[in-house]
C-alpha cells in the first residue's frame, strides 16, 4: 500500500486487526470482537455526528469483523451515508461495504441506487466506476432492473471515458448473466458491436466478451461482428508487437483479446464473403505458423499465452470444419503435443483431438496418432489424461480399426483405474456391436470383457449380448459353445452365468452333439455354480432348465430331480419356489409338444437403439460441450456411411425394461407368468399350434414372457412384421380397423392411460391380454374395467389384479376369454373408470373384435375351391365390392392382410396370378360358415374388385365390409 | 484399550504423542487435529469417531489430551484414565500449561510408560507413582528399595507404601458439592442436581484401617429399625438420598454392598475418596429474581433481586451474578445497593460482584440498556441469569457422622488422630431464566 497521510492511516482499525491476529484462542478473539462492538454502536449511537473518517473507520471495522465470519447487523446506514462522500476512499470503502453486506430485500436499497444513479450521472470517471462495479458484483435482479437501461446508455455514449467504457461493458455482461430477461435490446446493440474497433484494447477485450455472451442468445443481431472481429484478430496476429500498447504478454500480442475473438467467432459459421473467409484462413494459418516457430521466451507464461490462442484457434478449426488443410495441420499439431512433456497439453491434445476425430477431413489424419494414444493409455500417470485417451480411441475407432482399439482398450482394462472401468465397459461394449464384421468376434469380445471386468458390465451390456445373439442365426452356435468353455473357468462371473445361462437354454442343443458338452454336462456345469448366485440369476438358471427339458428329453428326470429337491421346491425365496414349483408341474403335465410350443426358442428382438448406447449417453451427462457431442454423433454415422448395424430407430421409453427379469421383490411377473403358463397348458391341450398371425405364441419361459409383456405395447408400435398400417403414429384413439388383420397393437392411448392388445384365436374361442400401462406417475385409484358385449358374444374378465395402476411404467394385465356364440356385427366395448387425481375418468373402447377373428383357414386345390365357389351361388350369399385403393397396391402387403384377415391364401387357384383367392371357415357356438374371397387389383385404375361367398348372407356382407376397409 | 495418546496445545501442534498399539497410525494425529481442533464448527462432543478410529478428548485451558482407539472400549474408562492423568499432571508439575509440559516432556513419557500398558490403565495413584517417578534426579536405590517397590506395585495395595510415620496423625476431610439448577422467571425449579466429591487428605502412620460413616438414607433407615423410633424420626429428616456414588479403589466394595459401610485404607495424601450425586430435596441457596421490560425498541430495563436462602449465621463468598445483554447494546447504565457491577461488552453481560452476602438477606441490581436499532428482524434469544458462589455447608444436606481410624500394629488409637472437617458448596450452572 503507498504511504498515506497521517489522517487516512485509520490507526484504529490497524490496531483491531493486530489485536485480533494475535488473539491465543478463538474465545479471546470473540471477546475483543464483542468489545470493538459494542465500541462501535456506541459511537453510532452516540449524540454527536461522526465525521467521514470515523465513519468509514468503523465500517471498515465491521467489514473486516464480517469477513470473519460473524455476524453484522448494524452499520449499513453509516456505509451508505459514505457513499455521497466527495473522497475517493469513503466512497470506496462505503461501495466495498454494500457490495459486500447489503442483501437485495433490505430497505436501504432504494437509498442505494439514489447513490449509484448520481454517482453514474457524475462527469467522474473514478466515481462512475466505482458505482459501475458496485452494480456488477451485486449483481442482484433489483439492481438490474435499477440500472438495466444506464449502463448500455454509458457504454455506448461518445463521450464516455476509454476506462468507464471497459467497466460499463463488464457490467452489462454481469446483468446480463444474472437477469437476461431484464437487460433490454436496443439500438445500442449495433453500437457495440463497433466497440470491437476501438482505438483501445482493453476495451475491445471488454466488449468481445460481452458480444460472444450476446451473440449465443440471438446471433442474428450480432453477425456484423464477424467481420469485424476477423479484421480485429488478423491485426492482433499479423502485426509486429509494437503497436499493441502495453497488451503484449511475454512476447505474445495481446493473448486475451485474441482467444476471446477466436471464441466469438465460434458462435458462428464460416463466413460466407469469400474475403473474409480467406482472411481469416490467413490468420489461423498464422497462428498455426507461430506454433511452430522456437519460443522467443522460456518462460512458462510465454508458451502458455501462446497455446492458449492455439487451442483456441484449433477449436475454432473444428468448429468451422470446412478447410481440410487446416483441419490436417490442426491434427498434426496436436500430434506434436501428444508427445510434449507437459501433462496438461497433453491432456488439452488428446481433448481436442476427440473432436478433431469426428470430422471427416481430419478423421484419418487423427488415425495415424493411435499408436501414440494407444501408449499413452499405457504409460500416463494421470488418470484423468488416460481417460481422455481413451475417448479419444473411442472416436477415432472405425471398421478399419476396430479390433485393434478394442484389444487394445480390454488390454487396458485390467489395470484400469477402478473409476473409469465402467465407461470403458461400456465404450467397449458398444464399439464391438458397432463395428463387429465378424459376429463371433464380437462374442468373444463380449465375453472377455465379461471375464475381464465382470463387476463394471452393467446390465444393459449382456442384455445386448443375448440380444444379438438371439437375432443372429450365424453365431447362435459358436457363441454356445463359447460361453460353455468359458463357464468351465472354476471361477467365473455372475454376468457371464446369467448370459451361459440363457444362451444354452435357446441354443445348448447345438453343441449338444458333442460329447464333451452333453446335455447333461451342460446342466451339471450349470448347476455346479447354482447355488453361488444370486436370486435373480438363480431365477434365470431354473428357467435354463425348463428349457433344457424341451431341448434334452434325455436329462428331464435329472432336472426334475433337481426342480424336486427341497432346497428348490420349498426355497424361502418366492420366486424360486414357484418357478421351481410351476416348472415342475409343467413338465410333468405337459406333453413334448405342448413343452415345444411353449418352450419354443425367443422370436428375435425388434431392432432399436443399442441400450448401452443410451447408457453412456446418460453416464455422460451434460458435458462441457454438449453441441461439440451433438455434432459428433451426426458426424460419426455420416462418417461411417450411416452403418448402424442395429439401427436407431425410435427408442421406446424404458429400453431396459425390455430384458428385465422379474426381480424377486416384485411379484408381477412372476404372478402373470404362472397364469400364463397354465393358461398355455389347457388352451392347446390339443395338439395343435395354430399359424397365428402375429407375434409368434409361445411366450416361453417367463423370462420371455415377462420380456414381454412389459414391452408388448412398445413392440407393437415399433415394429410388427406383418402389421398393416403399424408405422401410424399412436393416435390419441386408434381406430379398431387396425386390428382386423392383426392380433396385437396400442388400442388406445392419451396422456394418462395406454392400452395395449394382444390377441389369440381359435375356433370359436379366443382370448385377449389387455395390458393397461399408466403413463402418469401417480396411481391410479378405484381402477375398474369391464366390457359390455351383446348375447351374440360372451366374454369374461379372467382375471384382475389390483385396484390401483402403479407409477409410471408399471403395468397391468388383465385376461379375457371370448366366445362366439353366434355371427356378430357389434364390438364389444371396453369401459374402463378410474381416478386420478381426483377426477373420476371414464374411456369407452371398442375392442378389436370382429367376426374375422374366428376364422380357420382352410387350404384346398384350385378344384376344390371351385367346385364349392359354384355351390354358393345363390344371389345372397355373394357379396361384391369395387372399390378405390386407399393405400400402395403392394402385392406383399395385400397378401400379408389377407393372411391376417385370417383366411388361408390360397395359390395357383386363380387363373390370373394378381388376384388373391382365400378361404377359411368362421367358427361359432352354433355353427360353421364356410367362406371364399376373391380379391383382384387393378393396378392401373387402383381399384379392387371384392368378392365374397358365404353360406350365410350376413356372414359375407359383414366380412365385405370389414375387409375392403383393410385396402 | 487405549491405542494412544496425544496433547496437542491450542494451535493444534502436537507436544506429546505416545502411540501404544499398532493399529493406530501416524496419521490419527492429524485426523484429530483436522477434524476436532481446527473444524469450522466448533466439536462439542467430546468422543469424535474418525474413520473407524474414536477419539476422545479433554480440554485444560489450551491444552487438548486426546486418547485414540479402534477398539470398542467403554468411553467412561477412558475419560476417568483422562482426568486421572491430568491429576497426575497437577501433581507432577503444577498447572497444565504448554510451558509446563514443553518443561517436563520427559516426565510426561515416564508417566505414561507407567500408568499405561499396552493401552491398558494401570496404577495411576499419584502417591505410589511419586516413590519411584521423580521429579529430581535418579537416586541411586538400594536392592532393597526396589524390591520394595516391586512388591508394592505389584501387591494388594498398591495406593500405600509400607513404613509411613508420622509424629502427629491428622486427617483432612472436605465435601465438596457443586448445585446445579436451572430455574424459570415464575421461580419454578426446572432441573436440579448438587454433584459432590468427598476429598481427603491423610497423614496417618501405618496401614490403617479407616471407616466413613454418612446421613445416607439406607443406613440411618437400618439403624433406626433397630434403634427407638425417636432416633429414626430424628435423623430421619436428616438423613439424605444419594442417587448414584463411586469410590476410590480403596474402598472395599465387597463391604458396601453388604453393609453399605464405607471402609478402607487410605492412601497418603490427598485423594478423592467419593464421588455421588443427589437430586432430592437440594437447598438452593440463592434465588434469583428477574424483571425484565422492553421500553420501545431502544431502550430495555433490567431489575434482578437475589435472596439468600440459608441460615444467618453462615456467610456466602464470592458471590457473582451474569446478566446478559443484548447483542445490539449500545449502552448501560447500572445501580446497585451492595457490591460492585460493571458491563462488560467483551462478554456481552453485565458482571455484578458481592464479596460476602450472610444468609436470609436480600439484595437488588438495576440497568438500563439503550439498544441501537438494527434492520434485524431476529428477537433477542434472552439467555438465562447465572450466578456463581461459595457457600461453607453441603447443599445436598450431607453430613459426615464418624470417620474412625484403627491401626492394630502401632498404638495409636482413634483419639489420637486429628481431624479435620469442612463443607464448601458451589455454584455449578446454576441458571434462572429471564
Amino acid at each position: 500500500m503507498p504511504a498515506v497521510s497521517k489522517g487516512d492511516g485509520m490507526r484504529g482499525l490497524a490496531v483491531f486487526i493486530s489485536d485480533i491476529r494475535n488473539c491465543k484462542s478463538k474465545e479471546a478473539e470473540i471477546k475483543r470482537i464483542n468489545k470493538e462492538l459494542a465500541n462501535i454502536r456506541s459511537k453510532f449511537k452516540g449524540d454527536k455526528a461522526l465525521d467521514g473518517y470515523s465513519k468509514k473507520k468503523y465500517v471498515c471495522k465491521l467489514l473486516f469483523i464480517f469477513l470473519l465470519g460473524h455476524d453484522i447487523d448494524f452499520g449499513h446506514m453509516e456505509a451508505v451515508n459514505l457513499l455521497s462522500s466527495n473522497k475517493y476512499t469513503e466512497k470506496q470503502i462505503g461501495y466495498l461495504f454494500i457490495s459486500v453486506l447489503v442483501n437485495s430485500n433490505s430497505e436501504l436499497i432504494r437509498l442505494i441506487n439514489n447513490a449509484i444513479k448520481n454517482d453514474l450521472a457524475s462527469r467522474n470517471p473514478t466515481f462512475m466506476n466505482l458505482a459501475l462495479h458496485c452494480i456488477a458484483n451485486v449483481g442482484s435482479r433489483e439492481m438490474a432492473e435499477a440500472f438495466a437501461a444506464d449502463v448500455p446508455r454509458i457504454l455506448v455514449a461518445g463521450d464516455t471515458m476509454d476506462s468507464v467504457k471497459q467497466s460499463a461493458a463488464l457490467c452489462l455482461l454481469r446483468l446480463n448473466r444474472t437477469s437476461p430477461d431484464l437487460v433490454p435490446m436496443g439500438e445500442w446493440t449495433s453500437r457495440v458491436v463497433h466497440l470491437l474497433n476501438d482505438q483501445h484494447l482493453g476495451v475491445v477485450t471488454a466488449a468481445t466478451s460481452l458480444i460472444t455472451t450476446l451473440a449465443q442468445k440471438n446471433p442474428d443481431d450480432f453477425k456484423t461482428s464477424v467481420s469485424l472481429a476477423v479484421a480485429r484478430l488478423s491485426r492482433i496476429v499479423t502485426s509486429v508487437s509494437i503497436d499493441l500498447q502495453d497488451y503484449t504478454y511475454y512476447f505474445v500480442p495481446a493473448p486475451w483479446l485474441s482467444v476471446k475473438l477466436l471464441r466469438l467467432l465460434q458462435c458462428y459459421p464460416p463466413p460466407e464473403d469469400a474475403a473474409i473467409r480467406s482472411r481469416l484462413t490467413e490468420c489461423l494459418e498464422a497462428i498455426l505458423n507461430k506454433a511452430q516457430e522456437p519460443p522467443k521466451s522460456k518462460k512458462v507464461q510465454h508458451s502458455n499465452a501462446k497455446n492458449a490462442v492455439l487451442f483456441e484457434a484449433i477449436s475454432l478449426i473444428i468448429h468451422h470444419d470446412s478447410e481440410p488443410t487446416l483441419l490436417v495441420r490442426a491434427c498434426n499439431q496436436l500430434g506434436q503435443f501428444l508427445q510434449h512433456r507437459e501433462t496438461n497439453l497433453r491432456y488439452l491434445a488428446l481433448e481436442s483431438m476427440c473432436m478433431l476425430a469426428s470430422s471427416e477431413f481430419s478423421h484419418e489424419a487423427v488415425k495415424t496418432h493411435m499408436e501414440t494414444v494407444i501408449s499413452a493409455l499405457k504409460t500416463e500417470r494421470d488418470v484423468s489424461v488416460r481417460q481422455r485417451a481413451v475417448d479419444l480411441l473411442y472416436a477415432m475407432c472405425d471398421r478399419s480399426n476396430a479390433q485393434q482399439i478394442v484389444a487394445e482398450m480390454l488390454n487396458y482394462l485390467e489395470t484400469a483405474d477402478y473409476s473409469i472401468r465402467e465407461e470403458i465397459v461400456l465404450k467397449v461394449a458398444i464399439l464391438a456391436e458397432k463395428y463387429a464384421v465378424d459376429y463371433s468376434w464380437y462374442v468373444d469380445t463380449i465375453l472377455n470383457l465379461i471375464r475381464i471386468a465382470g463387476d463394471y458390465v452393467s446390465e444393459e451390456v449382456w442384455y445386448r449380448v443375448i440380444q444379438i445373439v438371439i437375432n443372429r442365426d450365424d453365431v447362435q452356435g459358436y457363441a454356445a459353445k463359447t460361453v460353455f468353455e468359458a463357464l468351465q473357468a472354476p471361477a467365473c462371473h455372475e454376468n457371464l452365468l446369467k448370459v451361459g445361462g440363457y444362451i444354452l437354454g435357446e441354443f445348448g442343443n447345438l453343441i449338444a452333439g458333442d460329447p464333451r458338452s452333453s446335455p447333461l454336462v451342460q446342466f451339471n456345469l450349470l448347476h455346479s455354480k447354482f447355488h453361488l448366485c444370486s436370486v435373480p440369476t438363480r431365477a434365470l438358471l431354473l428357467s435354463t432348465y425348463i428349457k433344457f427339458i424341451n431341448l434334452f428329453p434325455e436329462i428331464k428326470g435329472t432336472i426334475q430331480e433337481v426342480l424336486r429337491s427341497d432346497s428348490q421346491i420349498r426355497n424361502s425365496d418366492v420366486e424360486l419356489q414357484q418357478r421351481a414349483v410351476e416348472y415342475l408341474r409343467l413338465s410333468c403335465v405337459a406333453s413334448t409338444d405342448i413343452l415345444a410350443t411353449v418352450l419354443e426358442e425367443m422370436p428375435p428382438f425388434p431392432e432399436r437403439e443399442s441400450s448401452i448406447l443410451a447408457k453412456l449417453k446418460k453416464k455422460k451427462g451434460p458435458g462441457a460441450l454438449p453441441d461439440v457431442e451433438e455434432v459428433r454423433k451426426e458426424k460419426n454415422t455420416s462418417v461411417n456411411g450411416g452403418v448402424e448395424p442395429l439401427g436407431a430407430s425410435a427408442t421406446p421409453p424404458s429400453s431396459t425394461d425390455l430384458l428385465s427379469l422379474s426381480s424377486p421383490t416384485s411379484l408381477t411377473p412372476a404372478s402373470t407368468s404362472s397364469t400364463a403358463a397354465s393358461l398355455l397348458v389347457d388352451v392347446f391341450s390339443e395338439n395343435h399350434v395354430p399359424a397365428a398371425p402375429g407375434a409368434p405364441l409361445g411366450p416361453v419361459a417367463d423370462d420371455n414372457f415377462s420380456r414381454w409383456a412389459s414391452s408388448v405395447v412398445s413392440l407393437c408400435n415399433v415394429r410388427k412384421p406383418l402389421g398393416g398400417n403399424c408405422e401410424s403414429p399412436p393416435a390419441h384413439k386408434l381406430s379398431p380397423r387396425r386390428f382386423v388383420c392383426k392380433n396385437n397393437g396400442v388400442l388406445f392411448e392419451n396422456q394418462l392411460l395406454q392400452i395395449g392388445l394382444k390377441s389369440e384365436f381359435r375356433q370359436n374361442l379366443g382370448r385377449m391380454y389387455v395390458f393397461y400401462g399408466n403413463k402418469t406417475s401417480t396411481q391410479f385409484l378405484n381402477f375398474s374395467p369391464s366390457v359390455i358385449c351383446q348375447d351374440a358374444l360372451k366374454t369374461h374378465i379372467l382375471l384382475q389384479r389390483g385396484t390401483a395402476l402403479c407409477v409410471r411404467g408399471a403395468q397391468l394385465q388383465q385376461v379375457l376369454n371370448i366366445e362366439c356364440v353366434s355371427e356378430f356385427v357389434e364390438a364389444p366395448i371396453l369401459n374402463i373408470q378410474f381416478r386420478y387425481g381426483g377426477m373420476l375418468q371414464n374411456i369407452a373402447v371398442k375392442l378389436p373384435i370382429t367376426l374375422n377373428k374366428f376364422f380357420q383357414p382352410t387350404e384346398m386345390t384350385s378344384q376344390d375351391f371351385f367346385q364349392r365357389w359354384k355351390q354358393l351361388s345363390a344371389p345372397q350369399q355373394e357379396v361384391q365390392k369395387i372399390f378405390k385403393a386407399k393405400h400402395s397396391m403392394d402385392p406383399e402387403v395385400t397378401k400379408a392382410k389377407i393372411i391376417g384377415f385370417g383366411v388361408a391364401l390360397l395359390d395357383r387357384v386363380d387363373p390370373n396370378p394378381s388376384n388373391f383367392v382365400g378361404a377359411g371357415v368362421i367358427h361359432t357356438k352354433m355353427t360353421q360358415v364356410g367362406c371364399l374371397l376373391r380379391l383382384e387389383p387393378n393396378t392401373q385404375a387402383q381399384m379392387y374388385r371384392l368378392t365374397l361367398r358365404t353360406s350365410r348372407d350376413t356372414v359375407s356382407q359383414r366380412l365385405c365390409e370389414l375387409l375392403s376397409d383393410q385396402f | 484399550m487405549i491405542g494412544g495418546l496425544f496433547i496437542y496445545n491450542h494451535k493444534g501442534e502436537v507436544l506429546i504423542s505416545r502411540v501404544y498399539r499398532d493399529d493406530i497410525g501416524r496419521n490419527a494425529v492429524d485426523a484429530f487435529r483436522v477434524n476436532v481442533i481446527h473444524a469450522r464448527q466448533q466439536v462439542r462432543s467430546p468422543v469424535t469417531n474418525i474413520a473407524r478410529t474414536s477419539f476422545f478428548h479433554v480440554k485444560r485451558s489450551n491444552i487438548w489430551l486426546a486418547a485414540v482407539t479402534k477398539q470398542n472400549v467403554n468411553a467412561a474408562m477412558v475419560f476417568e484414565f483422562l482426568y486421572k492423568m491430568c491429576d497426575v499432571m497437577t501433581a507432577y508439575f503444577g498447572k497444565i500449561s504448554e510451558e509446563n509440559i514443553k518443561n517436563n516432556f520427559v516426565l510426561i513419557y515416564e508417566l505414561l510408560d507407567e500408568i499405561l500398558d499396552f493401552g491398558y490403565p494401570q496404577n495411576s495413584e499419584t502417591g505410589a507413582l511419586k516413590t519411584f517417578i521423580t521429579q529430581q534426579g535418579i537416586k541411586s536405590q538400594t536392592k532393597e528399595e526396589q524390591s520394595q517397590i516391586t512388591s508394592q506395585v505389584t501387591g494388594q495395595i498398591g495406593w500405600r507404601r509400607e513404613g509411613i510415620k508420622y509424629r502427629r496423625n491428622e486427617l483432612f476431610l472436605d465435601v465438596l458439592e457443586s448445585v446445579n439448577l436451572l430455574m424459570s422467571p415464575q421461580g419454578q425449579v426446572l432441573s436440579a442436581h448438587v454433584s459432590g466429591r468427598v476429598v481427603m487428605k491423610s497423614y496417618l502412620s501405618g496401614m490403617p484401617e479407616c471407616k466413613f460413616g454418612m446421613n445416607d438414607k439406607i443406613v440411618i433407615d437400618k439403624q433406626g429399625k433397630g434403634g427407638t423410633a425417636d432416633d429414626a424420626g430424628k435423623s430421619g429428616k436428616q438423613s439424605i438420598a444419594i442417587d448414584d456414588c463411586t469410590f476410590h479403589q480403596c474402598v472395599r466394595l465387597s463391604k458396601f454392598d453388604s453393609e453399605r459401610s464405607i471402609s478402607f485404607i487410605p492412601p497418603d495424601g490427598e485423594y478423592e475418596l467419593m464421588r455421588y450425586r443427589t437430586t432430592k430435596d437440594i437447598i438452593l441457596p440463592f434465588r434469583v429474581i428477574p424483571l425484565v421490560r422492553e421500553v420501545g425498541r431502544t431502550k430495555l430495563e433490567v431489575k434482578v433481586v437475589i435472596k439468600s436462602n440459608f441460615k444467618p449465621s453462615l456467610l456466602a463468598q464470592k458471590i457473582e451474578v451474569r446478566i446478559p445483554t443484548p447483542l445490539n447494546t449500545s449502552g448501560v447504565q447500572v445501580i446497585c445497593m451492595k457490591g460492585k457491577a460493571k458491563y462488560k461488552a467483551s462478554e456481552n453481560a453485565i458482571v455484578w460482584k458481592i464479596k460476602r452476602m450472610a444468609g436470609m438477606k436480600e439484595s437488588q441490581i438495576s440497568a438500563e440498556i439503550e439498544l441501537l436499532p438494527t434492520n434485524d428482524k431476529k428477537k433477542w434469544a434472552r439467555p438465562p441469569i447465572s450466578m456463581n458462589f461459595e457457600v461453607p455447608f453441603a447443599p445436598s444436606g450431607l453430613k459426615v457422622r464418624y470417620l474412625k481410624v484403627f491401626e492394630p500394629k502401632l498404638n495409636y488409637s482413634d483419639h489420637d488422630v486429628i481431624k479435620w472437617v469442612r463443607y464448601i458448596g458451589r455454584s455449578g450452572i446454576y441458571e434462572t431464566r429471564c
